[in-house]
């Protein structure tokens, strides 16, 4: 049989995702289910006097109309922030309550404040239109550069700040810029962006009286840990008797790592009212209501010799946490961040401060890339303009500052295996055309269009992550992986992870790995994920963590399998184990053509004994059974790298800009399918594109969102789009038997520098995301300006 | 989505003895449907008019095209009469919304909603339509209000636009980049007697810019229009686009429609 990793095997999941036959939270509708409608703030901040409910329950169809006195009643508990980020002055982060259905105050448009359960959705939605609540409206805080300076939105935490927290050495740092040669400077906004996932999120709650057992159906890219917190710490249900399952997911992009206030009120909800509840986001409360990403303002100063060597990097930030502080809300800004602040440069010393404050806006979470797209847009924004100012050639500055020896110990915190930068860096330059270019700039100008060409060079940290460290900096919990391989008595495997798929295409990939493992045929391979009564313990999927980490317990897991079965074939071929190589799904005795396959070795396990001709003996001792789990706690980050090269085109009339051409090299260590991590690079890329060019979550002033909707909310579309070009190096992993690094954030956290950097190029003037038409016009039009008072 | 009647009927004689103070009538049901499903609209009655064959079809004579109320963009987009005697009208309707959009809308519904950012209604004042009602003819600069308010009485339907083929005409649209509706666009047509310019998504309705008339009167030509001055008081504003990007914009799309006129 040929090695399936490393080829292009067709996604088995798509079939059924491609004829309609995915099975998603929505679809699935239970005996005697009730329908949830969520009444929900219409003002940004407002103290609640009153939530009168007493019209709503005698309109038709009314089951239960809950509120956040009931939830305080029955002791649910809040949501959380699950890593404790400690401030440079030695004290704890400031975390504000947060109870799934409003105590009295709420703090976003959109925050929870009932629960309306009906027989029907339009009774459930009519209801909620009659629930009577009381608000003082107060004045909200919107703006993330306002916080610091605002009145405390949240009892007795100053200032709105969470926490002020540094990373580096700041005395060495001020020592090295003030023996720089020269301090390139700049001043950056990080947009905010909402997820829009394909699928809006859902939830059904499903309590069986007779049992006891409650199941929670959810939208979720993590099952065990959001059993995890609402058992451990909402205590809606003790989690043995706890089922929570995310079945088909159709994309998360981080929004639905964690456990959200819809998700414990349901399940809470269903066990009270012993009848299943299902609740269904409608597309308005996706804008509203899923955690959003990004949202920093950045000001930093790179320290450079003459000669373009970099000397130091001094980075501060305000990161808006939004409402409240959600489950990885403390992380991304900081552990995620500041350590990628560096890039994948050689820079002796950095400091980086971070300041995480509240607004009355959505909660800020992770969002595809989580803190590393922040990190990388700063730092290529930094060195593309450090290259300009000083007049080096852009891939030269960058090469002549790349890590060039691995193992490499960042001066922050990562010590980063492997890689080969000047590889992608040349393989994009070519692949690009990148010494042309100029002819490429005239050509668009005979046309009235700017031409400009920008490079980001990005590292990132994934593999997330190693127990020991993350727990050491704050983390609640470990991030180590589980798996289990199960052998059925006729030869076929199912395989359990506690990652989960939501578009990934996990199914084909593990399977592929599964099969070179075991010699077993792919289409025997069933991969199950996504339910925690079924697979042991896992802790989900973000960070590209899936593959490094999952795919490396998974590996483990085959391991003992193979141990296993040596035994078994051994004592049933007469030999010792030692005797015994494994071998394309056979065990076969050294020097012999004495063998067994996997298969029949799988058959005896199960069948211990003598039954007509069968004969299928185990040795002593050796349990019936061929199960094993393997939990795997990853001993490095993985650190996938590359060089991304965006061309664009600006319409000098209108200002409208388009990518006419865009090359990604990647490392991502080892690839088991290329055509899948092709498609991951393609989305990333594609909402990279989305940051720099169209998407921006905007709030009035009175802390409104006003792009609640995609008429005004913009998404990239198909025809904004060139063909990609995309290419790999590959220098593998050292700290996973697979060699992989993770591919899943990539293209979101490299394309966002390497377009606006194109942009810049080509209008020659400083401009924030998006680069909307107007906004590229408007600089087109100052630059006009001052060029005329200029001659 | 409240509930209601629902009528298939084959003739406007009996759309209009439907119709009351609470009913819709339903074309496309390109806006209708959404502003229902979000709560923002309800009605009592619902008479669909898809099915009155009458009011579907597109005629051409020597000056005019007169196209059914019920005639999908898709239809008006693909009509090789249409592509012959107004191309720019049928460039037009290809580029309405998105392929369902095109598919599904049609003519009379974009007109009796007049949504302010809606492109046929540019089309209607630049190539001097006239809309055949149950009950009368309306003159396009008659027809459009204000915002979503048409000269259409209670229970009047539209029935044929009628529009003057001119000697030449192009439509240049700048898209919303998130509804990909008009931000602004801009309808010029060339008769022998006048050049009319028709501006869509830049105010509250569908208005002829006088001062881009005009010029192109006196000199049919792109340059003609670099020395308009468009003022930006009065045009809208939004996220997208700010009253003065507008007004950069009618001129640029302005001059790049006399160019493409055909």
């Amino acid at each position: 049989m040929a090695s399936l990793v490393g080829s292009r095997v067709e996604r088995k999941e798509d079939k059924k995702f491609l004829t309609g036959k995915g099975r998603y939270t929505a679809d699935i509708n239970l005996a005697n289910q009730t329908y949830a409608y969520f009444v929900r703030s219409p003002h940004a901040r407002a103290s609640i006097s009153k939530v009168d409910v007493s019209k709503a329950s005698n309109a038709p169809g009314v089951v239960k109309i809950l509120t956040g006195d009931d939830l305080a009643e029955d002791k649910i508990g809040g949501l959380i922030a699950g890593w404790k980020i400690v401030s440079q002055d030695g004290t704890d982060m400031k975390v504000p309550a947060h109870p799934p259905l409003a105590n009295n105050t709420v703090n976003y448009v959109g925050d929870h404040v009932a629960v309306v359960i009906a027989e029907t959705l339009d009774q459930a939605r009519e209801a909620a239109d009659l629930v009577r609540v009381d608000y003082k409206v107060l004045k909200a805080v919107v703006k993330t550069s306002d916080a610091l300076n605002s009145k405390p939105i949240h009892e007795g935490i100053d200032k709105n700040l969470c926490f002020d927290w540094g990373l580096g050495d700041k005395s060495k740092t001020d020592e090295a810029f003030s023996k720089a040669e020269k301090i390139i400077k700049i001043d950056l906004v990080n947009n905010r962006l909402i997820p829009n996932a394909m699928e809006p999120r859902a939830s059904i709650g499903d309590y069986n009286p007779s049992s006891e057992n409650l199941t929670l159906y959810t939208t979720n890219q993590n099952p065990h840990l959001t059993r995890l917190v609402l058992s451990a710490f909402c205590a809606i249900q003790p989690e043995h008797k706890f089922r929570v399952v995310a079945p088909d997911v159709g994309g998360g992009f981080g929004s639905k790592i964690y456990p959200y206030a819809e998700d414990a009120v349901i399940a809470w909800t269903a066990k009270k009212i012993e009848r299943p509840v299902k609740w269904v986001a409608e597309r308005t409360e996706s804008f509203l209501s899923d955690c959003h990403g990004r949202d920093h303002i950045t000001h930093a100063e790179l320290a450079v010799k003459n000669d373009g060597k970099i000397v130091g990097l001094k980075v501060e930030t305000i990161a808006n946490l939004g409402g409240y502080a959600s489950l990885f809300a403390t992380v991304t800004p900081t552990y995620l961040y500041g350590p990628l602040v560096l890039g994948l440069y050689d820079i002796p010393v950095a400091f980086c401060n971070v300041k995480a404050v509240y607004t009355n806006t959505t909660p800020v979470d992770a969002y595809r890339g989580a803190g590393r797209p922040e990190a990388t847009y700063m730092i290529e924004r930094l060195v593309e303009k450090a290259a300009k100012e000083m007049g080096i050639d852009r891939a030269e500055f960058r090469s002549k500052n790349f890590i060039s020896k691995f193992p490499h110990q960042q001066c922050l915190v990562h010590n980063i295996d492997s890689g080969d930068y000047s590889a992608h860096l040349n393989k994009a330059l070519e692949l690009s055309d990148y010494k042309n270019f100029e002819n490429r700039r005239t050509e668009s100008k005979s046309k009235g269009k700017l031409r400009g060409i920008g490079f980001s060079t990005y590292l990132e940290a994934c593999g997330i992550a190693p127990s020991a460290v993350v727990m050491s900096i704050g983390a609640g919990v470990g991030l180590w992986e589980s798996a289990e391989i199960r052998f059925n008595a006729t030869g076929n495997i199912s395989v359990f992870t506690g990652t989960h798929s939501h578009g990934q295409g996990h199914d084909t990939t593990f399977a592929q790995i599964v099969s070179d493992k075991l010699g077993v045929p792919i289409e025997n391979i069933d991969l199950v994920h996504g339910d925690t009564d079924k697979g042991p313990f896992g802790m989900g999927t973000y960070g590209s963590r899936s593959l490094a980490v999952g795919g490396t317990a998974i590996t483990k897991a085959c391991d003992k399998i193979i141990d296993k079965g040596k035994k078994v074939a051994a004592h049933m071929l007469e030999a010792k184990p030692d005797e015994i190589d494994f071998k394309a799904g056979e065990f076969i005795v050294k020097n012999s053509n004495k063998k067994k396959t996997i298969g029949e070795i799988a058959f005896a396990c199960y069948l211990p004994g003598q039954y007509g001709e069968i004969k299928s003996p185990l040795p002593e001792g050796v349990e019936p059974g061929l199960k094993e789990t393997a939990f795997y706690d990853p001993v490095n980050f993985s650190f996938p790298a590359g060089t991304h090269i965006c061309e664009v085109e600006v319409d000098q009339d209108t200002g409208e800009t388009k990518v006419v051409a865009y090359t990604a090299v990647d490392d991502f260590g080892t690839v088991i399918n290329p055509m899948i991590v092709e498609g991951q690079v393609h989305g990333g890329v594609v909402q990279g594109i989305g940051q720099a060019l169209y998407e921006n979550a905007r709030y009035d002033e009175s802390g409104q969102l006003i792009t609640a909707s995609y008429m005004d909310y913009t998404m990239p579309r198909a025809n904004n789009l060139p063909e990609l070009r995309i290419d790999y190096t590959s220098t593998p992993a050292t700290s996973n038997p697979l060699g992989v690094k993770g591919c899943g954030e990539a293209g979101a956290i490299a394309a966002p520098p390497a377009v606006m950097n194109a942009v810049i190029d080509a209008i020659d003037i400083d401009i924030s995301m998006p680069a909307t038409s107007e906004k590229v016009c408007n600089a087109l039009q100052k630059n006009k300006k001052n060029n005329k008072e200029a001659a | 989505m409240k509930s209601f009647n629902f009528h298939s009927i084959k003739s406007v004689k009996e759309a209009q003895k439907l119709a009351s103070g609470k009913s819709v009538y339903l074309a496309g049901g390109m806006t209708t449907i959404p502003a229902m499903k979000h709560g923002l609209a309800s009605y009592s009655d619902i008479i669909d008019i898809k099915n009155i064959k009458d009011l579907s079809g597109i005629k051409v004579s020597s000056k005019s095209i007169r196209i059914g109320a019920i005639t999908k963009h898709a239809e008006v987009a693909s009509s090789k009469e249409v592509r012959k005697s107004i191309s720019s009208l049928a460039l037009l309707a290809d580029g309405i919304g998105d392929a369902q959009v095109r598919n599904r809308g049609t003519i009379g519904g974009s007109i009796a909603n007049n949504d302010p950012t809606a492109d046929y209604p540019s089309a209607c004042l630049a190539l001097n339509a006239t809309i055949h009602t149950s009950n009368r003819k309306i003159h396009a600069n008659k027809f459009f209000k204000d915002m979503f308010e048409t000269a259409l009485k209670k229970g009047e339907l539209i029935e044929t636009v009628e529009f003057q083929i001119p000697t030449k005409s192009s439509y240049e649209k700048f898209p919303s980049p998130a509804s990909l509706y008009a931000m602004v666009g801009v309808y010029v047509a060339k008769y022998k007697s006048e050049v009319i310019v028709a501006v869509t998504g830049a105010q509250s309705v569908v208005y002829r810019c006088k001062e881009i008339e005009n010029a192109l009167n006196s000199n049919f030509s792109a340059s003609a229009i670099d020395g308009v001055k468009i003022k930006s008081s009065g045009l809208n504003s939004d996220i997208h686009a700010s009253s003065d990007y507008r007004a950069h914009l009618i001129k640029v799309l302005a001059k790049k429609a006399v160019t493409g006129c055909k």
